[in-house]
This record gives C-alpha cells, structure tokens and sequence, in this order.
C-alpha cells in the first residue's frame, strides 16, 4: 500500500494519525481573493515534489500525477514486486482521478483569455489528461499490461480497484497496481466548489447533527493486488484481500443520492463476495458530511444491513483526510485494510451530537478496538455512481476456504 | 395562483425582479410564478435552488450566505431574502464601527 495525503506523506504517518483521530483539515494555505467561503481544506502540506522528483520529470507531472507515483512506489517497495519478464506484460494498472491536472488548464486559460497569448506551452494536455498518473506508474516500473484511468467523480478509486480485482480473479492479469490520486486546491476548481454550496465553512462533521457540509482534500493511494497463489508461492507478506466489488446507478439526480441506489451497490458486492450482510464487521462510509448523503447512506446501510445495523460500527475517515474526490476510494480502502489489520477502527472525528436521521453505530471521536474480519468500503458519485469494495483480513482470508 | 395585472402593479418592483429571475432560470412562464409559490409547488430542487441563488447574487450584487442558500423554499423567501441583503448593503457605515 501507498498513501499521500493531508495526513502524511507515507501508510505509516497516515495510519498513527487515523488511529489517534487526528484531523488533517486546517486553514488554507491560500484563502483567496476574495476569500473563500470555506477557509479550510485537507492539504498534503508536507509533501514535498523535490523530494521525490527531478526538474526534468517536474516539467511533465502535475500534482495529481505525482501523487499517484510516490504512493505507488510506496506500494511497490512494500510488495516486494519486480517487474520483470511475464509479470510486467500480466501486471495491470487502473487509477481513479475525477479530473486529472487542473492547474496546468488553468495556467493555460489565464494565457489565453487573461494575457490574449494564443500560444500554449507544449505540454498542457500530458500533464492534464487524468490516466498521467496510470502513465507514469508504467514509465517507472516498466509496466506492460493493460491500464487505464476511470473518471467516475468520488466513486473514481473503487471503481478502478474493483475493475484490477476482478481482472486477478478472471486471470487477464497476475498483479495490479491501483487507486487513485486528485489534487484538487487549483483556484478555479475551488471557486467551481464553492458554487456547488456543499463544501463547509466549519470543519467536516459526517453524520452529526450540525454538519454543513464536506471538506476538500487532495492525495494519492495505491494498492498493490496481486492473485493469492502467486503472493503466497514468493512468500510476500499480504496485507488484507479483495473479496468482492459492487455498482449500481441512482438513475434519479445528476447531484442528490438517493438511498436505493447505494443499498443495490452494497448488496452487489456482498454477492461478489459470496457474503451475507451478517459477515460485514465495519463499514467504512462514504461520510462525506454533507445534509443529504449522511442521511441516504444511514437509509442504504439499514435497507441492507437490517438484522445488525444497531451494532455493526461505522465510521467516516473524510472527517480527517478530507474528501479527496477521485482518490476517495483508495485513500479509504487502506484506512479500512489498516482498520481490519490492525484490530482498530479510527473514528469520524468533529462529531458534536446525534442526527436521528442518521441513526447508526458511529464510531465518534475516539477510535475503538476490534476484532473485525470483513469491512465495506463505501463511494457514492455525483451523477448517482455507485462503487462499493468488500474487504477482508489476512488471516480470515487464510483461513478462508480458496475458490 | 397567477397575479391579475392589477396585483402586478401593486407588487413591489424587487419582487417582480426576483421572481424574473427565477422565471428566467428556470425556463418557465414568468405567470406560473407568483409571491406565495413554493419551490416544491414550482418543482424547484435543491440544484435549480443554487442556480437561481447565483443568478440573484449576480442580478443584484449581493452575496447570499450557505444558510440563506438551505432556508429558501419559497418565492417569498427569495424576495426578503435579497431585501434584507439591499438593505444591508445601502446601511451607511458608522465611522470607527468594527
């Protein structure tokens, strides 16, 4: 696993940080002018692009992409891989990013419409196109199997690890490098936020009674998934394991949820998995804080998990990473292995009081231990996209009886 | 209910402003729309909400804050809303007022 975001620079930083329910939403380190409407944001403030890149290779890679790169080589140094030989043909890569490089459109619109300088600097649209970071992760590692980028808004990270995990378990690929990456503080892009009147002017409070909306945050995550029998034969430490993935469409509203939706998604991947809903020990939501998906979610969780909704913990993890858009679904699919790992489910911080209408077990300020074997990993998009991922603990898994 | 032309011409000026607006972002006939119609009853949603809001922000100059965004339901409450933010905006400023 690799992970870049507001609350580290590396899975390990990020982790001690979840556990201990710390919040990486702090004041903007650019408020604007005027000043935005919401003055924080879950910035990677501590990473570094020096630190981990040329100028030649800064020249390229916008943000976004050099997210996606330094948590991929977290990722691929903890796995032990090397891309050699058949591997680098059967390896794929599928990224999530919801628009890819902003800042480089940016620069290139204020030559254009601000200066009237009709001539673009060359590489405008390789560092904005959003697969820059599934392109980069193939350049680096020598990588030559199939990849692609999915742009599905917050939905954009689950969908693709769940298309690499079904390609393992076809057999079109032995290993896969995948997640999702967005860095989302570009002026423009936060103005275009801001119009939405969804991002918070406090903090990020999923599932609390006072919440008013989302916090913004930028980062990258990457998994690296290899087929079971392939890790255990070279002896590799496995972490945790994919055991399903499941979509849905709202078809309803191109912004408001519905409940249905997302409760047809969880009981897609419960399917994949070969679970019943009674199997699931966390769910790690969508919680983006916002008055609408909080209460949908909570509406989805107990259409699906009727018999143990009262008891069965949930917790929000965008209330200290952010809503990190396109990476959302990485970013939350390691909080939710290093939670199964681990034996310790890491809160929804800013909580303040109960929402009625959001009547579930949350986890709430303080992170609980516990022996939990099986999770959900929720996203829910704009447009009514709906990507869910089933995840399990190693050890579950080994004892678990291989299809 | 629809306005006679004669309840037109009594209705202020700012609420025959407004309710162009919304008539005009909405694409719907400006005599469908009348002071005591809902949103709901005009089958606004919480989208077409926020852009008829940056539709009066930029029509009268004002900026209408997140709440003022949640609590508007109806064409009345557009209407005192925008009032209300007019009024603050002519409010001459007390010298050494914080």
């Amino acid at each position: 696993m690799g992970l870049v975001c507001a609350l580290g620079n590396t899975v390990a930083e990020c982790w001690s940080k979840l556990k201990a329910g710390e919040s990486g939403i702090r004041p903007l380190s650019d408020p604007g002018d005027p000043p935005y409407r919401f003055q924080k944001g879950a910035q990677a403030l501590a990473f570094s692009p020096e630190a981990h890149f040329t100028e030649k290779d800064l020249i390229v890679l916008e943000r976004f992409a050099q997210f996606a790169a330094v948590a991929a080589r977290e990722a691929v140094a903890q796995s032990g891989l090397e891309f050699r030989g058949a591997l680098a043909e059967e390896t794929a890569i599928v990224t999530g990013s919801s628009v890819g490089g902003q800042f480089s459109e940016e620069e290139g619109y204020i030559r254009l419409y601000k200066e009237r300088n009709p001539r673009m600097p060359p590489l405008i649209i390789p560092r904005t196109m959003a697969n820059a970071g599934a392109s980069r992760i193939s350049l680096e590692f020598g990588i030559y199997g199939p990849a692609y980028t999915v742009a599905t808004a917050c939905s954009s990270s689950n969908h693709a690890i769940g298309q690499a995990f079904w390609m393992i378990r076809n057999g079109q690929a032995t290993a896969a490098l995948t997640g999702g990456s967005e860095a989302v503080f570009a002026e423009g892009l936060l103005r275009a936020w801001e119009g939405m009147r969804i991002v918070t002017p406090d903090t990020c409070r999923p599932f609390s009674k006072d919440r008013k909306g989302l916090s913004l945050g930028e980062g990258g995550a990457m998994l690296v998934l290899e087929n079971w029998d392939h890790a255990q034969a070279r002896g590799a430490e496995i972490l945790g394991e994919v055991v399903g993935f499941g979509m849905s469409s709202d078809a309803h509203h191109i912004t408001q949820p519905t409940a249905e939706g997302p409760a047809r998604a969880m009981r897609w991947a419960l399917r994949d998995a070969g679970i019943g809903p009674e199997e699931i020990d966390y769910i790690n939501a969508h919680g983006t804080g916002t008055l609408t998906n909080d209460v949908t979610e909570t509406q989805a969780i107990r259409m699906v998990f009727s018999g143990t909704a009262d008891s069965l913990p949930v917790s929000a993890t965008k209330s200290m990473h952010g809503h990190t858009l396109g990476a959302a679904g990485a970013v939350e699919a390691i909080a939710t292995l290093l939670a199964l790992r681990h034996g310790f489910i890491p809160p929804t911080i800013n909580f303040s009081e109960p929402d009625p209408a959001c009547n579930l077990d949350v986890i709430h300020n303080v992170g609980r231990p516990a022996e939990i074997q099986t999770a959900i990993s929720n996203t829910f998009a704009f447009g009514g996209l709906n990507a869910v991922l089933v995840l399990r603990k190693a050890e579950a898994s080994f004892q678990h009886e291989r299809i | 209910m629809a306005q006679t032309s004669e309840e037109q011409a009594g209705t202020d000026q700012l609420a025959t402003q407004v309710i162009g607006v919304i008539a005009k972002t909405q694409r719907i006939p400006l005599e469908t729309i009348s002071i005591d119609s809902t949103f709901e009853q005009l089958k606004i949603d919480s989208l077409d909400g926020i852009n008829i809001v940056f539709n009066l922000e930029s029509e009268f100059g004002v900026n209408i804050p997140d709440d003022g965004v949640q609590n508007m339901k109806s064409v009345r409450d557009a209407v005192e809303g925008v009032r209300q933010l007019l009024e603050e905006k002519d409010r001459p400023v007390t010298p050494g007022a914080p």
